[in-house]
């Protein structure tokens, strides 16, 4: 054997030997039936059910109609009620409101009043008054707009002195997403969700799966070291989950979903990767925590729901109180990549808009990494 | 008695294809200590397993104290009559339990009163020499204590049959000894009590009545010891045993050469080596050279500290204290160059199974860098020198475990190392194979010069070594070679040399006082149920639970944590919105115009727009999520009446957001027209409609009074469910299942006893969300705080039946967490009104919804906090609740198998 043979220093080495261990764990990967299940799970079904089924819009609202006037002019309003937005309105007797409301079966009741038409036509400024179900967030604010706008057509449609000649016309226009479909918006972040959730997975159960094998002492006694065999799991794993993420996107979300991407992917595939470095870090500090699967499990499953609900991919991260927001954006990089993949995806952002984000994120990564490396060794053995 | 006490016949039993039973016809003599003998995987545990009633009978019948073992009724009358110690080192003990409290679980799992308990606890432990030990924790006990600890919870219901599973693997010589004359003494006390024990170690068997060689599923022979010497004309049982099977028949004795001494530095040499983990002192002060070419033997029970002094030569761990020496140099765990030079094969295999034997050598070969050209041919040339050559595109898990060590050994030398370290390399390894082995090393060593340094309990191994050291407890007792020992010690076998040095060790203690005789209950049978089992289950899960900090941590804390993060996270409230106005007219109407959005408390302004370039960039950075253009003459026009054109920008990213801000616009541009006009024409306009919205419930319309209850919601359904399923798949991955499936305990009693700890739990869990909910988040509660109680009651009652019911069909802790997360969330998020009311679900979504407990509790939670409900409006939804319990109960029942495939 040579002299140079010998030697295990030397850049092209290490790399040599990252590039053979990481192989290895694709190997391993493909071996694990029920990891490569999950991956393809999420990244097509989940996203596609989630994106097209949790819908935040006012779709299929429940309402119900208290008619005490029996007008041509309430019957008309009756009959606006018109599918995706509402379900068609139910006619209840005024007694019955506060009970149905209490069982949650309509989320708005449209009351109007004995003599309503009477009262228009005679200039006399009736109401309607509209009961509201405030414990359904999500389709109470936007839901009782619609109604009022609803209600008012069709009084109009029916008085049209009403109208009243226009002042001034303000023309609403959403910028990004015309039509403000929130499966544009789900879609996308199911997608960013995914590649937390399974990069933490997947690296961590990548490292359990080798201590309980008892592989991984086989590793250290050889000439391999501890930050190789890390780098390994990272840039294996991370290859297989930005790929999963990019055809996903490419297929099921502009495919399938037909949702339009703004931005260049390309940099939207750089920054995923550098969020990769952090999030499988992460996953392998999670690891060193946690003496078995079950465990990881236990540890990873709150802190997995706690990053993905917090970080601005479910709700905005400024409605969230001050203090909140600012130790999720220290402590997890998710509301940074989260931040930057709107930007390029949805408003089309480059590189120079992005660059603040990518910074943050190295750096957060570089902190897991460096807590990992610090940790790997002596956890590894304690709990083997 | 006179008839056999265990009759097979016809057995087979398969796992899969593979036939670990085939074909098996045996009677058991009763009143007898009889074995059953034969290395690993030959099927002695589906044996015991199928005579316990722990094991789906297959093909074949068994008959057990005089009864079928197939038929429910009679497994259920003489399981009380049965003791079961299944395989594996106080596998079925619990280790954070005492072993006052694991007695006392055994003995509530046979109904005993607390008297009766306390006595038999007594006697037993003075019997065994545990008394002393009592308070301590199971799994801090040494595997002999651990063994004692087993047969007392074997022997808690005076058993008429004993059923021991390999009782003495990885023990020290002295333990074993002791165990089999505590055996003895037992038996001296009950002479009716008959024992059935498999074991690997032939030469153990030498003291059973009768015994039954196994192998590949077969009865080879019965009889007694004697008289299978005496049919083989071996000298030995393990002889006896080689000559049995239908390729041992021609075996050459193994030979050992004299090893040719060489000056030079010692190979490995180890001073003063201390490892100490806490407070606990695995390895104390060990010392020893290993000269070059020399094979060096360790020897010593499970847990004595061999593995870890081999860890710290290897570098994996590092020493407390004392030094270790590789070639002269001190261990280094950073030195790459020194782990050249030495190969280590660990104590379980651990090569990658789902590599290929060739990519395993392969990827060893590479990681150290042999020269790639030379890689193809050393992988052959360890292929035909191991024998691998034909399996060598398999994968490991597919080969008999001969041949996996084979494997592990080639990819120990792959790279040629001067030193060998070998943890427990033959254990388990039938005898044939084990000294095919052995002459393998046997070469390594006088042909190559190679340092074997090997660690073994078998003493027939230990007599091959050039030297030997005892260890115990840490602590080298003896080192010298084999001979040298028996001459110092006067002793004739080497496990008695070691015996003795472990008596000097310990002195005289350790003997067990006489203890009176036990006395006889007539065992009544089982009765159906028995609420004190039910209990020994509860009692014993909290116990576990208490002493379980990441659990404990999970149950408890997790909820609170979560609902925080929800509360906080899911927040439809749109506020502080960044807006900026291009204005292009800066007349008084135009500034008017930003003066109705600047006075409303949803809009933040932001330093004026200059370009549309910067309205379009800033649009893009996500600085502004509103941009209002004016554009010129806006005062002009509007005074003339010409309806100038405002343009609002909203960013669409998301869109929640961002209707709700369409309709905040259009609110305020309203108000703005009403304004103009009441300027302009200095009236109020003509009679209009008004429609006054009312938000019931939630007043101020916060986000954090509708969410935090169907929180409530989710965490009470997702933590308890995942717990209690973890709880019972737990016991399956330790192995303790076997005492659900041997003792009378029914499945009602063990699920039940699994469900109260953790229903008690998630109530606890419910307090503090409620707590949370009133004080943090001040949701106020408007409705019975009984009615919520016992609705919650009810609800967590479901959830963790439900989690039973994952837990009865899912294998692993990994699988119970993941499938029930999985199926937890997806109804209790999207389908029971935490996102979407479920009065505007349709289909499909709403049958999942309803086929869960969540849905039906979310009208309790935010119907008692946000609509001031009471009891007369919430309880049908209780009732639908607790028929789901009583529905996800049955399921589990059901599902659950008293007796494995």
């Amino acid at each position: 054997m040579t002299a140079a043979a010998t030697r295990t220093g030397g850049l092209p080495a290490r790399l040599a030997r990252v590039f053979r261990l990481g192989v290895k764990e694709l190997y391993s990967l493909r071996a694990d039936p029920v990891l490569m299940a999950l991956i393809l799970y999420t990244f097509t079904f989940a996203v596609y059910s989630v994106s097209t089924g949790a819908k935040m819009e006012v779709e299929n609202a429940a309402v119900a109609i208290v008619d005490e006037d029996r007008s041509m002019l309430s019957a008309r309003i009756a009959d606006a009620f018109m599918r995706p937005y509402f379900k068609p309105a139910d006619a209840i007797g005024a007694g019955a409101v506060d009970r149905a409301m209490d069982k949650g079966a309509y989320v708005f009741v449209v009351e109007i009043p004995p003599k309503f038409e009477h009262d228009m036509i005679a200039g006399r400024s009736p109401e309607i008054l509209l009961d509201i179900d405030a414990t359904a967030m999500s389709q109470a604010g936007n839901g009782a707009s619609y109604i009022q706008n609803i209600i008012q057509k069709e009084v109009v449609a029916a008085f049209p002195s009403l109208a009243g000649t226009e002042r001034v016309s303000v023309v609403v226009r959403a910028k990004f997403n015309p039509n403000l479909k929130s499966t544009w918006f789900t879609a996308v972040m199911q997608v960013i969700n995914n590649v937390t959730m399974l990069s933490v997975i997947l690296s961590g159960a990548a490292l359990i799966r080798e201590r309980e094998h008892g592989t991984i002492e086989h590793l250290l006694v050889m000439p391999v070291t501890p930050i190789e065999i890390m780098l390994a799991k990272i840039w294996s794993n991370g290859l297989v989950i930005v790929v999963a993420a990019t055809l996903s996107l490419l297929i099921v979300v502009k495919g399938l979903l037909g949702v339009p991407v703004a931005g260049s992917l390309l940099l939207f595939v750089a920054a995923a990767t550098i969020y990769q470095f952090s999030v499988t870090a992460l996953g392998i500090l999670i690891a060193t925590f946690s003496s078995s699967m079950a465990q990881f499990g236990l540890i990873a499953m709150p802190l997995l729901i706690i990053m993905n609900l917090l970080s601005g991919s479910t709700t905005p991260m400024e409605s969230m109180p001050r203090w909140l927001e600012l130790v999720m954006q220290t402590i997890s990089p998710a509301p940074h990549f989260v931040a930057l993949s709107q930007a390029i995806l949805y408003r089309g952002a480059g590189l120079g808009v992005i660059w603040p984000q990518l910074a943050i994120l190295t750096a957060i990564g570089a902190a897991f990494f460096a807590l990992a490396a610090l940790r790997f060794r002596k956890a590894l053995l304690a709990a083997g | 008695m006179t008839g056999p006490v265990i009759s097979l016949s016809g057995v087979v039993h398969r796992y899969g294809t593979v036939a670990a039973l085939d074909g098996i016809d045996l009677d058991v003599p009763a009143g007898v200590l009889a074995g059953l003998i034969g290395p690993d995987g030959v099927g002695k545990s589906t044996l015991l397993g199928l005579v316990a009633g722990v094991t789906r009978i297959q093909t074949g019948t068994v008959h057990v104290l005089d009864g079928d073992m197939e038929r429910a009724a009679h497994r259920r009358a003489v399981c009380a009559r049965i003791a079961y110690m299944p395989q594996g080192l106080g596998r079925n003990l619990y280790p954070t339990l005492s072993v006052k409290e694991n007695l006392h679980f055994f003995a509530r799992l046979f109904g005993q009163g607390s008297a009766e308990r306390e006595a038999r606890i007594a006697e037993l432990s003075a019997a065994t020499g545990l008394s002393p030990f009592l308070d301590r924790p199971a799994g801090k006990l040494s595997g002999g204590m651990k063994q004692k600890l087993g047969i007392c919870a074997a022997l808690i219901h005076d058993p008429d049959l004993l059923l021991l599973d390999e009782p003495t693997t990885g023990v020290d010589p002295l333990s074993r000894r002791q165990f089999w004359d505590l055996v003895e003494r037992i038996r001296a006390r009950r002479p009716g009590m008959s024992v059935l024990v498999a074991t690997a170690y032939m030469d153990e068997a030498e003291r059973f009545d009768w015994l039954a060689a196994l192998n590949a599923g077969r009865v080879i022979a019965s009889g007694a010891p004697a008289d299978l010497r005496t049919r083989t004309g071996a000298a030995t049982l393990e002889q006896a045993f080689v000559r049995l099977l239908p390729e041992g028949a021609g075996d050459a004795p193994l030979e050992v050469p004299p090893r040719m001494v060489t000056d030079g530095p010692p190979a490995i040499a180890a001073q003063g080596l201390t490892r100490r983990f806490g407070a606990f002192t695995a390895v104390d002060h060990v010392s020893f050279r290993i000269g070059k070419g020399e094979i060096f033997g360790f020897l010593g029970s499970n847990g004595c500290g061999k593995s870890t002094t081999m860890k710290m030569l290897t570098g994996l761990l590092p020493a407390t204290d004392g030094t270790a020496e590789l070639f002269g140099q001190p261990v280094d765990a950073g030195d790459m160059e020194t782990r050249r030079r030495v190969g280590y094969m660990s104590q379980a295999f651990s090569l990658y199974a789902e590599l290929t034997v060739r990519q395993n050598l392969d990827l060893h070969a590479r990681l150290f860098r042999l020269d790639p050209a030379g890689i193809p041919g050393r992988i052959e040339e360890m292929l035909s020198r191991f024998d691998l050559s034909d399996v060598a595109d398999a994968r490991p898990e597919s080969l008999p475990l001969g041949m996996r060590q084979r494997l592990q050994l080639a990819v120990a030398l792959i790279h040629g190392p001067e030193i060998l370290i070998l943890d427990e390399p033959t254990s388990g390894v039938d005898p044939i194979a084990r000294d095919g082995f052995w002459r393998t090393l046997i070469a390594l060593s006088r042909e190559e010069g190679v340092t074997i340094f090997l660690s073994t309990h078998f003493m027939n191994e230990a007599e091959r070594c050039d030297r030997i050291s005892l260890m115990h407890e840490g602590r080298v007792l003896a080192v010298g070679a084999p001979a040298d020992l028996r001459a110092q010690h006067g002793c004739v076998p080497l496990e008695d040399v070691f015996i003795h040095v472990l008596e000097q060790a310990a002195g005289p203690a350790g003997v067990a006082a006489e203890a009176p005789p036990l006395h006889e209950v007539a065992a009544a049978p089982p009765r159906r149920f028995d609420l004190r089992r039910l209990w020994a289950y509860a009692w014993r899960e909290m116990l576990e639970i208490r002493r379980d900090s990441a659990r404990l941590a999970f149950a408890l804390l997790g909820p609170a944590l979560l609902m925080v993060t929800f509360g906080y996270g899911i927040s439809f409230d749109v506020e502080d919105l960044a807006f900026a106005v291009y204005d292009q007219d800066q007349s008084a109407q135009s500034r008017q115009l930003i003066e109705t959005f600047q006075g409303s408390r949803y809009f933040k302004e932001q330093r004026p727009i200059t370009s549309p370039a910067d309205l379009d960039r800033r649009m893009q950075e996500g600085d502004l999520q509103v941009a209002i253009e004016i554009p010129p003459d806006f005062g002009k026009n509007l005074l003339r009446g010409r309806a100038p054109e405002v343009a609002v920008w909203l960013d669409g990213a998301m869109p929640f957001r961002a209707e709700t801000m369409r309709g905040y616009v259009t609110g305020l541009a309203q108000a703005y027209a009403a304004d103009a006009a009441r300027r302009e024409a200095g009236r109020e306009p003509a009679a209009t409609l008004s429609i006054t919205p009312r938000y019931r419930y939630n007043q101020a319309f916060l986000s954090a009074n509708a969410i935090v209850p169907s929180v409530i919601m989710l965490m009470l359904a997702l933590i308890p469910a995942i717990t209690t399923a973890l709880a019972v798949v737990k016991e399956k991955e330790t192995g303790s299942i076997a005492n659900f499936q041997s003792t009378p305990v029914t499945r009602v009693e063990f699920l039940l006893g699994k469900q109260l700890p953790y229903a008690a739990i998630a109530t606890v869990s419910y307090v503090m969300l409620v707590l949370i909910a009133l004080y943090v988040f001040d949701v106020p509660l408007k409705g019975s705080l009984a009615a919520l109680t016992v609705g919650s009651i009810a609800y967590v009652l479901a959830t963790t039946a439900f989690g039973l019911f994952v837990s009865s069909f899912v294998a692993s802790q990994v699988a119970a967490i993941f499938a029930t997360a999985i199926i937890t969330i997806i109804p209790a998020v999207n389908f029971s009104g935490l996102m979407v009311p479920v009065s505007s679900l349709t289909g499909s979504g709403r049958m999942i919804g309803l086929a869960f407990p969540s849905a039906w509790y979310q009208p309790v939670t935010t119907g008692v906090f946000a609509k001031g409900l009471g009891f007369a409006d919430v309880w049908p939804e209780i009732c639908v609740l607790l028929l789901f319990c009583a529905g996800f109960l049955t399921a589990a029942v059901f599902s659950l198998k008293k007796r494995s495939a």
